[in-house]
This record gives structure tokens, C-alpha cells and sequence, in this order.
């Protein structure tokens, strides 16, 4: 077998390997039962909650969680916006870098609170040192807070009825300090070894083979680059992202980037199994996701390695396609990577999605619109649990009985958020499309929003321009963050559509299943006989799959055939 | 009951005008799905006219013309399918209702003179007499007297009944016939509020409600719905950056296609169908919600007596004492029971007759013998003759005849005893019979389970429903019984009280809980269950406290109700996982034909071959409208319910409604492309 497919394969079984005895200690973690952990972060932990006045063991219903959620993150995205607005002439600036625009400032700090970290700066130039921290404490809390708000539903799906769904600040702390900071700490450790540089000095200079001069930019990337993917953010510390030979530098750190990236969202179905005691239901959903991955994947690395046709008509030999790619990767890892960041949102990039061939720009446009295959830090499960919600429904019409869930019924309200979270998607992508495409139809002049005339920001004309819109703000709906690139993304237009579009894509479907939890919670609790739907069978897993599969194909059909297929076919 | 075509001539009529009837946008706006057709069809109705006005960026006028009429089509199918579900409903009902003819009603004043009325004169609280040879005028429940009933015109039953004053059957129905006697009855429910004036309301769809389960659906389908006004909406500044303009006809058909119209068409009429079948099975329901909830029941009292059991006790086995002979046993047995007028009694001379050419008993020669009968009374707890000889023959309970023949100085032979006990622990009840104070031996009386009970808990089981015997009896017969007859679990010795605490505890964890009951202390009961089903031969009380009413009396109904709900939502599930699969092949069809003149490239995704543009589109269209009608026959009859576990089902219709509602319209889009390719 080809050596580059079987360096996929220990990369993709490692991840799932770890993540089941990582998913036994979260669910540990958050049950409250003792860990190894306990005597290193009680301390600090209690220390946290002792300065900050909260009681950990104070009991909030799915309102009061919210609240908090939503609060917490509202004071984080003013804290973020007001340094990025002034870092240049704020400490840590080596490199004299200077201030974002506020359309900029306002597009990355609310990119960086939802977890998406949609770049439109490149980090050499447009970051201070006190900004690059700033957003490094963002991966941190946006991750936690994907996790925080799972474990709220988790908790919700485990007890028989009840309000008392747990502290959402104990929960955030817990995230950060048990989950993020050890594991992160280790990948910094290692990233730091392999050459990814960690110092607050400004840029090096070196003295090439020519004889020039070349400054090298730097910074505490290793650290930078641990939590970006492990907290499923992708905002890289380089421009180049994890292409860039310093954030990514060679084949191993590459697997250790993968392994990291697709540890928590993998971990946190487990922890689902272990912590309500369901492990069968946990590994339906992983099978369903799995599944959905693996169609996703199968294709995109089939085409990548197939090579480029335009290349194969010059009559050119080819490994792969390699246009964009980093040779130290190679084609089918890169397509691998292509798709592993899209269906977990971390979008981190090791090669230009842009220049990948139509079939796997084709998936990775698929695998946001879907979101649920995994998915980001906790929000993962939150977005398929939508989709439960929606299959418990129509299966429970289909057996001949009132839909019920985990012992809980599903009802008119439940169905209602359950669709509107389901339409929202949708909505977002196709409505932010359209309105750049409408822009770019009529080629309008963009005034304020845009220097020059709308097909200005587009790259390439076409299917594949379009495909370029498409791709921005199902990144941005996705909380993915990553680019197709070749749009020109940093001016008005698209900082402030697409911050519009990151900051609903985010907080509305995590609001939606934790409403849905609640709510379900304080309903009465039914006992299972034998004319109970089972949700951990495979059947019912098939019924999910379904569902996920038509509502996105039924959603996107067209905008994928306007877009990446009319090229595929073309 | 009577079954009946799906489809009759005078029916279909009355629905086809109902069809245009229902296209008034105030009646359409409640389903959210077929209003959106009717606006798109009025669009298209524009469109048409600007295209005779000389508008040439729309195509022909034929071919919008078609895309009109084919839409126009779609509305009335799925109107039609309301209304042919209302019309036979409707005739359902009105056979019913010509029961309640007009007739003459003899009521009495408060002075206690009578008077002639016509029945719609009377009013609740008034009082009537009824004669043999009377039709009963209203529905009421009789004060006085006694009276054979024929319950012919409601039930189909031709053996009559009795209906007295006081007990639990005392309610009668109006159109019914007394044969005997006069009774007096006091009218129970104002006119046109009885039972069934109010079934005929909700089945004509008059006061119908939705039930929580199609709300929910509804606002399923209302997303779906929305969902693709997005995808259409933003089609347009997509086409316009691929430079492939779109026509309005193509968006219309498009949207219509996508959206669940074959769901949204058949909703109501799956809802309607199922309180038909409901009626069709002699159940009147007094809301659509009920029938619902009878597909979600976990548990399910039924009374011993008359469901499981057929009515009484019966004898079934004649046990000598030591050094008696079998046949002077018997022959004592017949004795002592010639005149007793209970079941129990009778059925012990049945079964002597049962034995006749064995035994040769004459039952007159015996008779004759017979000076004096002695009833049965509360202090000897014996019944018994004695004959012109002077032998005094008894039969009663062991301890009772054991105080007789210790009295007279015999003893109770051991032997005996043990029978007693055997047959006590086997579920009988055993009768000793005394002669002249000496114990002759014991009969043994059983219930006769029902045939095929066992079978129909078993698929009670099945469907995830528990059943609960309630009985009388004491604890060790009852645990017998409801072992031989296959039940989960029984209520021994009850009281009315009991059977509500059992319902509260069972609906305290959460389950929903059926029961059926006549009697006015089953009223409480009845209005605790989530679904209680009372006889309509019940008390009026019984009869308000339920939320059904069973004509035919029938206690083993509860089955068939639990069916009609479970096919009601099936039916609901299943055609929308049909109708949404359905969409999978209708953007094949579509989608290439809107752009393939501007990209030539999507002729790729064109995998039907559909001969053109129009004829694509228009093939779309024509299948989207002629599902509605292929599908009424199973939206009215319903998706078959097979007992077979909750995974086992799911698979069973995900595979023919979802894996089938995929295939089949790339079938039929194909073959009536074949026939539209011709023209377009």
C-alpha cells in the first residue's frame, strides 16, 4: 500500500485510541469523582473561585446558565476588540506592529470569541505580542465554553427531572484548568522541540545563501499553536497558518497537530457514554460521525492524490496534486488535514484549500454545512444532538409513537427550536452568500464597504469564485475559520458580514440545544417498554445519518452545484 | 363493521366540489404547506397573462399554462384528499344519525300528565316514557323500570339487551327499540350535544382540532417549508452571478416541488381517517387527542369478568367423596342446584346434560321428586331442595358445608379437603354438596378463559403495553387466572378505589394507562386514565367521565383502539419521510435544468437523461401533483401496524417509505419524461 495512505491511518486510530480513555476522564471530571489531577488543580482551581466570588456548588436551571454564558463572552469580546484596537501602542510590540481597523478589530475579536478564528490579518504583521495573547486566552475560554455548555446538556440528559443543571463557571474553570492547560501544555512542549520557536523576541534576521538579509518573523508560537488545536480554534500565530514551516515545521509535528485537533471532539462523545452511563448511545453517535468522516474523507484523498487533469493534459507526471501543498506533508495527508479541520470547526490549514481539486473543495464545503461529524470543542455534540431531536421525532411518528428521547417527550416546542437551529444554518451560509453574489452579479460599486468594484475581492472568475464566497461564510457559519483564500477578505464588506454571520452561527445553536435540554429536563420522565424507540441501536443511527444527510443535500444542493460541482463536471 | 370501497361514486362527488370549495386562502392558510402552493399557482396564474400580453422572457404560453393548470392540480389533490376523508367520514356518520330520526316522544309534565312531543323538542332534564314497540328518542338514562333493548340500529347486534333503572345499565340510546316492558327516562344531554352529534362535528372537521403530535409535524413541515424559500430565494443572485437567468416558472416549480406537499396535502386527511377508522370499529371519540394518546399506552386495565373470562363461573368437574358412588354424586349435584336460578347453578346441570348418555340422568323424573327448594341466604350460605322423601340435599361453600356435616355428626371426609384446596390453588371455586348432613364430594367450578386471549396479550406485549387483570376474586385465583390467560399483572379482591390507585401509581412514573369500565364507580377511574373507554350499555356517569365510548360493549376494543392510534402516527411519519426522500430526485431533475444552458458543465449531474429543460421540469411537476392522489388509499387506511418492536418497524418503513421514497420518483420523473420529451 502507499506509504502516504498508511501514514494516515495511525493518525486517525491514535486519535480515536486516546480519545476514549480522555472522554472516561472528562466524564469524571465532570461527574465531580476523583482524578489523578485532583491534588495539582484543586488548589488552583478553589484559588480561581475564591478571587473571582464564585461558589462552585451553586446550582444554575438552563436560564441562569445561559445567562452566564452569554455574559461572560459578551465581556470578552469588549476586553478583545479595545487591545487589537490599540495593541500598537499598548507593551509586547517588538515589531512596532500597528492597531486594527475596527471593522478588522471587531471581525477577529468576535472570530476569536465564537472559536472560529476567521483571519483576515496575517499574524506576522497585523498582531502585537500583547494581541497574540489576548487571542490565545480567547482559544482558551471559547473552547471551554464549547465545553462547558455540553456538559450542561450532558447533565440535562442525565438526571430523571430536575432544574439543577450544574455551575457554568465551576464547569469553564474545570475545562481550562483539568482538559486544556495539561494537554496543551505537552503539545507545546513537544511543538517547542521540534522547532516551532517560543520567545517574546521581535523578529530574527538571517543571512540567506544569496548573501540577502531576510527578517524571520516569530513569537511564543508553540504555545500558540498547542491550544489552537486543541480547543478546535485554527486561528494560526503565521499567516501561512499550519502551512508555515515554523508553525508547522515537519511530518511529525504535523500528526501531532492532527492528534490534537481531533482529541476533544472525539473525546466528548465518549464522555458522553461514560457520563451518562449510555456507552452504547456514545458509540452510535461515533459510528454515525465516523461514517459521515469517512465519506468525506475517501473522496477528497481519492481526487487529491489523482492528481491535477489540466496537469495530466501537459502530459506531466504528478504526485498528486501539488499545487498549494507542502512537500514535507504530501497530497494525501494534506486531504486528509483538509477535511479533518472542516468537520471538527477548527480550520487550521496545512495547504491552500483553494487550490485543491473541485471534488475536495466540494467535501470541505460539505463538511462545514454538515458541522455535526465531530464538530468543534463540545459544540460538536450540540449540533448533532439537534439532529437527534429531529430524528427522535420523525422515527417516533414512525413506529406509532409519541416521540420520546431518553425518557423524555418531544413536543411542539421542542421540535420548533429543534427546526429553527436546523434552518439557521442554512440561512446564514445562503443568505451571506447572496448577497456577495447579488454584489458580485451586478459588479456594483462598493463605496465604504469595499475599495472598488465587487468582483474585486474575487480572485477567479466563475464557478470558482463563487465556491470562494460560498466557502467564507460557511466558514463563517461553521465557526470553522478557514479560508478558501484567494478572496480578498480584509475590508469592510467581509469583516462585518462575516462577524455578523460568526457571532449568530455561534451563540444561537448553542443556546438552541441548551434550551431544548432544558426544557426536556424538567419534563417528566417516562420508563422504557418495549414499544420504546431505542436510540442506541444502529438503526436509529442510520435514521440520524439520514436526516443530517438530506437536510444538508436538500439545503446546499444547488450552491454546490453552481459552485464546486459545475467545475468538477467542467 | 360494514366495510365499504375506498372510493364511492356519491362521495367522490361531493369531495370534488368540496376540492374547489376549500380553496378559499382563509381556509388553506391553516396548512402552511398548501398555502404556499396556492400563492405560488396564483403567480403562476400572472405569469400567464403577462405572457399574453406579449412578455417573451418567460418561454411559451403553453408551457407556463401547463405549469398553472399542473399546480392548480396539486391544490385540489390535496383538498380532495380532506375532503374524500370528511365525506366518509360523513357517511359514516349519517348512517348513524338517521338512527335519530324524528320521532314522537311521549313526555311527562311535571304535573304527571303525558304529552306527544317530537323528539327535538326535548330538553335535558325532561322525562319520557317508553313502551314496547317504542323507538327510543334521545339518549338518557332510565329512572324507572326494567326493559329488553334492541341495540340493532347502533351496534349491529341483533340479540337484545336489558337496560334497568339504577345499576350500571342504565343509560340508553336514542333510535334504539324497546321490545318489553316501559321504563322511564330522563333525557341526558341537550339537543345536538349528544355522544354522537359531537363525533359527527369532529369527523366533518366542523370542531376538529389539531392534536399535539400534528401541531408539532406541522411546524416540521413549516421549516422544511421555509428552508426552501431560502435555497429558492437566494437562487436568484446566484443565477444572476452564473449569468444563467431562471424563469418564474422554473422557481415556482422548483419550490413546489421541494416543499412537503404530499405530506402537507394528506395531513388532515391521515387525521380525519383515523377517527373514521374509529368510528368503523363502533368507538366514538370524543377528540382526535384520544385517539392519539391510545397509541402511546404503556398499561391497560381490563375487568375479569366479560373480557377475559367468558361472563360466569361454570362447572366443570364433578369430584365423588370416598365410597360414593359417581352417579348418585351427580344425581345429588343436578339436585341441588334444579332450582337454583344463578349461572353457576345452571352450569352445573349443563354440565350433567354434558354427560347424559354416561350417567342417565332424567332431569323431569328428578324435578318431580322436589317438595321444597331452600335459596341460597347470607346466614346458611347453602342452597338446596328437599325432596318428597324428606332428603335434604345442600351445595355451598367448604366451610359451610363442613359445619353442616360436623353438626349432623359426620366428618369431613380428608380427602375432600384436599380436593378443596387443589382446586382452590388451580383457580376454581369449589362447591361442596351435602346430603342428609353427609358429604357427597365437591364440584368444581372454573372461568372459562376467552379463546385467542392469550394471543392478543402476547401482541399487546409486543407493542410495548402491559396488561392488568382487575377481578373480585381472591388473590391465589386471580394469580392463577392471570397466568393461564397471559396477563402481566392483576388487581385481586378490588375495590373501585383500587383500580384508581393503580392508575395514580402507574401515571405517577410517568406511563399512560387505558381503561375500560360501565359502572358509575368506575367513573372516577375512567377520568383518571389517560384513555378511558366507557360501554356505551355504562352509566351516563361512566360515559362523561371517559373519553370514548364503545358501542358495541366490547371490552377487548381496547386492542383495536390502541391499533387505530399507532397506524395514525405511523401514517403521519411515514409519508413525511416519503415526501422529504421525494426531494432527493426532484433536484436531479431540476437543478440541471435551470442552468444547464448557462453551464453546459451540469449536464453531469443530469443522471435521469431527462430529454430537456421544460420537459424536466415539467415532469417534476406532474409527479410532485399525482403522488397526492396514488397515496390517498394509505393515508386513509393507514400504514399496518405489525408488532414487532420499535427498531424493527423503524427499519421496516425507513426501508420501504425512505429508501422507496428515493427510488420511486426517479422511476416515475423518468417515465412521464418519456412522455412529456414528445412535446417540450
Amino acid at each position: 500500500m502507499n506509504t502516504e495512505i498508511t501514514g494516515i491511518i495511525p493518525v486517525f486510530g491514535l486519535s480515536i485510541l486516546a480519545a476514549i480513555p480522555f472522554g472516561r476522564f472528562i466524564a469524571r471530571t465532570f461527574l465531580g469523582m476523583k482524578t489523578f489531577l485532583d491534588p495539582v488543580f484543586k488548589p488552583i482551581e478553589n484559588l480561581i473561585f475564591k478571587i473571582s466570588g464564585i461558589d462552585p456548588d451553586c446550582e444554575m436551571n438552563w436560564k441562569q446558565y445561559l445567562k452566564a454564558m452569554l455574559g461572560v463572552n459578551l465581556l470578552w469580546f469588549v476586553l478583545c476588540f479595545f487591545v487589537l484596537l490599540t495593541q500598537g501602542s499598548l507593551p509586547l510590540n517588538p515589531d512596532a506592529n500597528p492597531s486594527m481597523t475596527p471593522d478588522l478589530a471587531f471581525n477577529t475579536a468576535i472570530s476569536f470569541v465564537v472559536n472560529c478564528d476567521l483571519q483576515h490579518y496575517s499574524g506576522e504583521s497585523g498582531l502585537s505580542y500583547l494581541g497574540q495573547l489576548m487571542l490565545m486566552f480567547l482559544q482558551f475560554v471559547s473552547a471551554a465554553t464549547g465545553i462547558a455548555s455540553a456538559i450542561m446538556v450532558f447533565r440535562a440528559m442525565k438526571d430523571k427531572t430536575t432544574d439543577k443543571l450544574g455551575n457554568f463557571f465551576s464547569n469553564l474553570v474545570k475545562s481550562c484548568t483539568r482538559i486544556l492547560l495539561p494537554v496543551s501544555l505537552i503539545v507545546a512542549l513537544v511543538l517547542a522541540f521540534q522547532g516551532t520557536p517560543m520567545t517574546f523576541e521581535g523578529k530574527d534576521k538571517i543571512i540567506t545563501l544569496q548573501g540577502d538579509e531576510v527578517e524571520v518573523s516569530r513569537g511564543p508560537a508553540a504555545a500558540f499553536v498547542a491550544i489552537k488545536h486543541l480547543g478546535t480554534n485554527g486561528g494560526g500565530f503565521f499567516g501561512a497558518n499550519s502551512a508555515h514551516p515554523l508553525e508547522n515545521p515537519n511530518y511529525f509535528t504535523n500528526a501531532v497537530e492532527l492528534w490534537t485537533q481531533l482529541l476533544i471532539p472525539f473525546a466528548m462523545i465518549f464522555a458522553l457514554g461514560f457520563y451518562l452511563n449510555r456507552k452504547k448511545l456514545a458509540y452510535v453517535i461515533f459510528g454515525v460521525m465516523t461514517v459521515g468522516f469517512l465519506l468525506l474523507v475517501i473522496p477528497t484523498v481519492v481526487s487529491e492524490m489523482g492528481g491535477n487533469p489540466a496537469i495530466e493534459k501537459m502530459g506531466i507526471a504528478q504526485a498528486g496534486a501539488m499545487e498549494g501543498k507542502e512537500v514535507r506533508f504530501g497530497a494525501p495527508m494534506t486531504a486528509f488535514w483538509s477535511i479533518a479541520t472542516t468537520v471538527i470547526s477548527t480550520g487550521s490549514v496545512n495547504g491552500m484549500h483553494d487550490s485543491t481539486m473541485a471534488m475536495s473543495g466540494n467535501m470541505q464545503l460539505l463538511a462545514m454545512m454538515v458541522n455535526c461529524f465531530y464538530g468543534g470543542c463540545g459544540v460538536g455534540f450540540l449540533n448533532f444532538y439537534i439532529f437527534i431531536i429531529l430524528a427522535v421525532f420523525i422515527s417516533g411518528l414512525m413506529v406509532g409513537r409519541t416521540p420520546e428521547f431518553l425518557g423524555k417527550k418531544i413536543e411542539a416546542r421542542e421540535v420548533k427550536i429543534a427546526a429553527f437551529i436546523a434552518i439557521l444554518h442554512p440561512l446564514l451560509i445562503l443568505s451571506g452568500t447572496a448577497l456577495a453574489a447579488y454584489c458580485a452579479a451586478g459588479d456594483y460599486e462598493m463605496g465604504w464597504w469595499f475599495s472598488g468594484k465587487a468582483t474585486g475581492w474575487l480572485n477567479n472568475p466563475g464557478s470558482h469564485g463563487f465556491s470562494e464566497m460560498l466557502y467564507e461564510y460557511t466558514s463563517s457559519a461553521a465557526n470553522n475559520g478557514s479560508g478558501f483564500e484567494g478572496l480578498g477578505d480584509n475590508n469592510p464588506f467581509w469583516n462585518i458580514t462575516t462577524g455578523v454571520v460568526l457571532l449568530l452561527a455561534r451563540f444561537i445553536p448553542i443556546i438552541g440545544p441548551m434550551a431544548i435540554a432544558g426544557l426536556l429536563a424538567s419534563k417528566k420522565f417516562i420508563p422504557e417498554s418495549a414499544g420504546t424507540l431505542k436510540t442506541d441501536t444502529t438503526i436509529f443511527g442510520v435514521m440520524t445519518f439520514a436526516v443530517i444527510a438530506i437536510i444538508a443535500a436538500l439545503s446546499f444542493f444547488p450552491a454546490l452545484a453552481l459552485g464546486p460541482l459545475a467545475e468538477y463536471f467542467g | 363493521m360494514k366495510s365499504q370501497s375506498l372510493f364511492q361514486q356519491d362521495q367522490v362527488f361531493s369531495a370534488l366540489k368540496q376540492s374547489f370549495v376549500k380553496l378559499n386562502p382563509k381556509l388553506m392558510i391553516k396548512n402552511p404547506v398548501m398555502f404556499c402552493v396556492e400563492i405560488g399557482t396564483l403567480i403562476m396564474l400572472v405569469v400567464c397573462v403577462s405572457v399574453l400580453m406579449g412578455n417573451t422572457t418567460e418561454g411559451s404560453f403553453a408551457y407556463n399554462f401547463i405549469i398553472f393548470l399542473i399546480l392548480f392540480a396539486t391544490l385540489l389533490f390535496g383538498n380532495f384528499a380532506e375532503a374524500i376523508a370528511e365525506a366518509r367520514g360523513k357517511a359514516q356518520a349519517d348512517s348513524l344519525r338517521k338512527t335519530r330520526e324524528e320521532t314522537s316522544a311521549r313526555q311527562i309534565l311535571e304535573n304527571g300528565t303525558l304529552r306527544e312531543v317530537k323528539s327535538s323538542e326535548l330538553k335535558k332534564g325532561d322525562k319520557f316514557v317508553c313502551e314496547n314497540g317504542d323507538t327510543i328518542p334521545m339518549d338518557g338514562e332510565i329512572i324507572e323500570g326494567i326493559a329488553t333493548i334492541d341495540e340493532s340500529a347502533i351496534t349491529g347486534e341483533s340479540a337484545p339487551v336489558i337496560r334497568e333503572a339504577g345499576g350500571d345499565k342504565s343509560s340508553v340510546t336514542g333510535g334504539t327499540k324497546v321490545l318489553s316492558d316501559k321504563i322511564v327516562v330522563q333525557v341526558t344531554s341537550e339537543p345536538g350535544e349528544s355522544f354522537l352529534d359531537k363525533m359527527i362535528a369532529l369527523v366533518e372537521g366542523a370542531s376538529r382540532q389539531k392534536t399535539p403530535n400534528e401541531i408539532a409535524l406541522t411546524i416540521l413541515l413549516a421549516a422544511f417549508t421555509l428552508i426552501f424559500i431560502i435555497v429558492c430565494v437566494t437562487l436568484k443572485p446566484f443565477a444572476d452571478y452564473a449569468n444563467a437567468p431562471i424563469t418564474i416558472a422554473a422557481f415556482i416549480s422548483l419550490f413546489v416541488c421541494l416543499i412537503p406537499t404530499t405530506i402537507g396535502g394528506l395531513l388532515s386527511a391521515i387525521g380525519i381517517a383515523g377517527m373514521d377508522r374509529a368510528l368503523r370499529a363502533n368507538v366514538i371519540t370524543k377528540s382526535g387527542k384520544a385517539v392519539e394518546t391510545a397509541g402511546d399506552i404503556d398499561v391497560l386495565l381490563l375487568d375479569k369478568t366479560g373480557t377475559i373470562t367468558i361472563g360466569n363461573r361454570k362447572a366443570t368437574n364433578f369430584y365423588p367423596a370416598p365410597g360414593v358412588n359417581f352417579h348418585d354424586f351427580v344425581e345429588a349435584a343436578v339436585l341441588s342446584s334444579l332450582a337454583d336460578e344463578t349461572p353457576e347453578g345452571k352450569s352445573i346441570i349443563e354440565l350433567s346434560n354434558q354427560m347424559h348418555s354416561d350417567i342417565g340422568l332424567d332431569i323431569s323424573l328428578l324435578t318431580s321428586h322436589i317438595s321444597q327448594t331452600i335459596k341460597f341466604t347470607a346466614e346458611t350460605r347453602t342452597s338446596g331442595v328437599i325432596l318428597k322423601d324428606g332428603t335434604d340435599i345442600r351445595k355451598g361453600a367448604q366451610d359451610a358445608a363442613r359445619r353442616i356435616a360436623e353438626n349432623a355428626g359426620n366428618a369431613f371426609p380428608p380427602e375432600t379437603s384436599d380436593k378443596v384446596t387443589e382446586i382452590s390453588s388451580n383457580g376454581g371455586t369449589p362447591l361442596v354438596v351435602i346430603k342428609n348432613g353427609k358429604v357427597q364430594g365437591v364440584i368444581e367450578l372454573q372461568d372459562i378463559i376467552k379463546t385467542g386471549m392469550k394471543e392478543r396479550f402476547d401482541r399487546l406485549r409486543k407493542m410495548g403495553v402491559k396488561t392488568v387483570m382487575v377481578t373480585g376474586d381472591n388473590p391465589l385465583t386471580a394469580k392463577f387466572i392471570a397466568e393461564k390467560a397471559g396477563v402481566d399483572d392483576f388487581i385481586a379482591e378490588a375495590k373501585p378505589e383500587d383500580k384508581m390507585n393503580y392508575i395514580k401509581a402507574e401515571q405517577q412514573q410517568g406511563k399512560l394507562v387505558a381503561m375500560m369500565g360501565d359502572g358509575t364507580n368506575d367513573a372516577p377511574a375512567l377520568a383518571q386514565a389517560d384513555v378511558g373507554v366507557a360501554m356505551n350499555s355504562g352509566t351516563q356517569a361512566a360515559k362523561e367521565a371517559g373519553n370514548m365510548v364503545d358501542l358495541d360493549n366490547d371490552p377487548t376494543k381496547l386492542i383495536e383502539i390502541v391499533e387505530i392510534g399507532k397506524q395514525l402516527l405511523m401514517t403521519r411519519g411515514t409519508l413525511t419521510t416519503f415526501s422529504i426522500a421525494n426531494d432527493v430526485a426532484k433536484y436531479f431533475a431540476i437543478v440541471p435544468a435551470l442552468f444547464i444552458t448557462a453551464i453546459p458543465a451540469l449536464q453531469g449531474l443530469n443522471i435521469m437523461r431527462l430529454h430537456s429543460p421544460e420537459s424536466a421540469i415539467l415532469s417534476a411537476v406532474i409527479f410532485n401533483a399525482i403522488i397526492i392522489p396514488l397515496l390517498i388509499p394509505l393515508a386513509l387506511r393507514g400504514v399496518a401496524y405489525k408488532p414487532i418492536g420499535a427498531s424493527a418497524i423503524l427499519q421496516r418503513n425507513l426501508l420501504i417509505y425512505g429508501l422507496g421514497g428515493i427510488i420511486v420518483p426517479f422511476i416515475g420523473i423518468k417515465l412521464i419524461d418519456l412522455a412529456v420529451g414528445t412535446f417540450f
